[in-house]
């Protein structure tokens, strides 16, 4: 056995502990705490095997964003009245269930086709025409461009739906409640020093992205994240959601997403496709204004609802 | 066995795990890890698959990869919606149960008749 393989066995047994506590643990505190070392364990998971972008988005996604989000769910509904738990009899089926539902995968996995069907080849053979070097992103904005322009539309519609469950009056208002500044505490000097630095690594993100793991989700998330951090600090309030500036910020990156998709029916004779030569500057255009959309549309999501009655 | 076949059959009882959650666990906040759990474990499934497909220099699939990404993304926007919906219970009921006529139970088993 390798010391590779050895520490894939370790990184398994860390996921599968991870996971067993995030079902397993006493209140939902412990459990969305479990959850983000599940997310990170997965991520170190993904980069052996090969595929470092996924890695970099699921420690940003699914261990950052939707764990801290879930801590703070877990933490804001700790008053609610605990569920009783499942009967026996319900867990007994809960578990077949489950057992035969686990089974299907895992058969598919010991009886994969060898040889192994692949779109890699020809990822590769038409990524000089987009001019990038990084075919996640290839894929992501040239051959599946469609797949992320509705990714990014379902993100709007999470956001209206979620700005939609607030009352009539607090419609257009203001998300969460306002945080107190307090100089003295650590979260106002992490507020303060490492959104600069954030930035650039946001930033730095999204341009190697065309050529190196990374890319315009992963850096609107970093880009999110310091934004959240100046706010639970204290130091900047989220905008009222009925400001112009940011309804158009949300919706910048997707609309002028649209409108390359839209403009390549008559310069280049197809949905989405990009004239020949003019691709890569397209695409990181397109990037650009996406990240920020991204950043933006994150850090509304994390806000949630309007709470707070809109400025007039 | 080599490491493709570890972790596709880790994501396939990370999938099982996630469904046992999705459906033995009443609260609903729990649910919602448990769904994420499950992804989880489809996502790396799905990665095993790009893994095989190593080739042109690549250590992976790429098309697979992509839409790996793109689910978790859709993922966090449907968990977002859903805690956003939560609370809004919480804050309407002062509870978080999805069965709103539930009695207050004793015993756990009782919950079965």
């Amino acid at each position: 056995m390798t010391i590779g393989l050895l520490l894939d066995f370790f990184l398994v047994i860390l996921a599968l502990a991870a996971g067993w506590w995030t079902i397993g643990a006493k209140d939902s505190f412990g459990a969305a705490v479990a959850f983000v070392a599940y997310g990170l364990v997965l991520a170190l998971i993904w980069v052996r095997i090969a595929a470092p972008d996924v890695a970099l988005t699921e420690a940003a996604i699914g261990s950052g964003l939707t764990g801290g989000m879930l801590i703070a769910a877990s933490t804001r509904l700790e008053s609610a009245r605990q569920a009783t738990r499942a009967g026996s009899v319900t867990r007994r089926l809960a578990i077949a269930l489950s057992a035969l539902v686990a089974a299907a995968p895992a058969l598919a996995v010991l009886g994969l086709p060898d040889p192994p069907p692949s779109l890699a080849t020809a990822a590769m053979a038409a990524l000089p025409s987009t001019g990038l070097g990084n075919p996640v992103t290839g894929v992501l904005l040239a051959y599946r461009a469609v797949d992320t322009l509705l990714e990014k539309v379902v993100l709007i519609l999470a956001l209206l739906g979620t700005w939609s469950l607030a009352p009539d009056r607090l419609w257009g208002g203001l998300p969460g409640r306002k945080e107190r500044r307090n100089a003295a505490s650590p979260l106002t000097l992490l507020g303060q020093v490492l959104p600069p630095i954030g930035i650039v690594i946001g930033l730095h993100i999204l341009w190697v992205g065309a050529d190196e793991p990374g890319g315009a989700f992963q850096g609107g998330t970093i880009l999110a994240a310091m934004g959240m951090l100046a706010v639970m600090a204290g130091l900047v309030d989220v905008p009222a959601t009925s400001r112009r500036w940011l309804r158009l910020l949300v919706v910048a990156g997707p609309g002028l997403f649209l409108i390359v998709g839209l403009a390549g029916f008559v310069i280049a004779g197809g949905f989405l496709a990009y004239p020949a030569g003019f691709a890569k500057p397209l695409i990181l255009v397109v990037e650009v204004v996406l990240t920020l959309s991204v950043a933006a549309i994150l850090l509304l999501l994390l806000a949630g609802p309007p709470e707070r009655e809109p400025p007039r | 066995m080599n490491a493709e076949v570890l972790f596709g059959l880790a994501g396939a009882v990370l999938a099982g795990l996630g469904l046992y959650g999705l459906v033995a666990d009443p609260a609903p906040l729990r649910k919602l890890l448990a769904f994420n759990l499950l992804g989880g474990g489809v996502f790396l499934v799905f990665g095993v698959v790009a893994r095989r497909g190593a080739a042109a220099g690549l250590g992976g699939d790429p098309v697979p990869q992509a839409l790996v990404i793109t689910g978790l993304v859709v993922a966090f926007a449907a968990t977002a919606l859903a805690v956003a919906l939560l609370r809004l219970l919480f804050e309407r009921t002062g509870q978080t149960l999805l069965d709103s006529a539930a009695p207050e139970r004793t015993s756990p088993d009782q919950a079965d008749e």
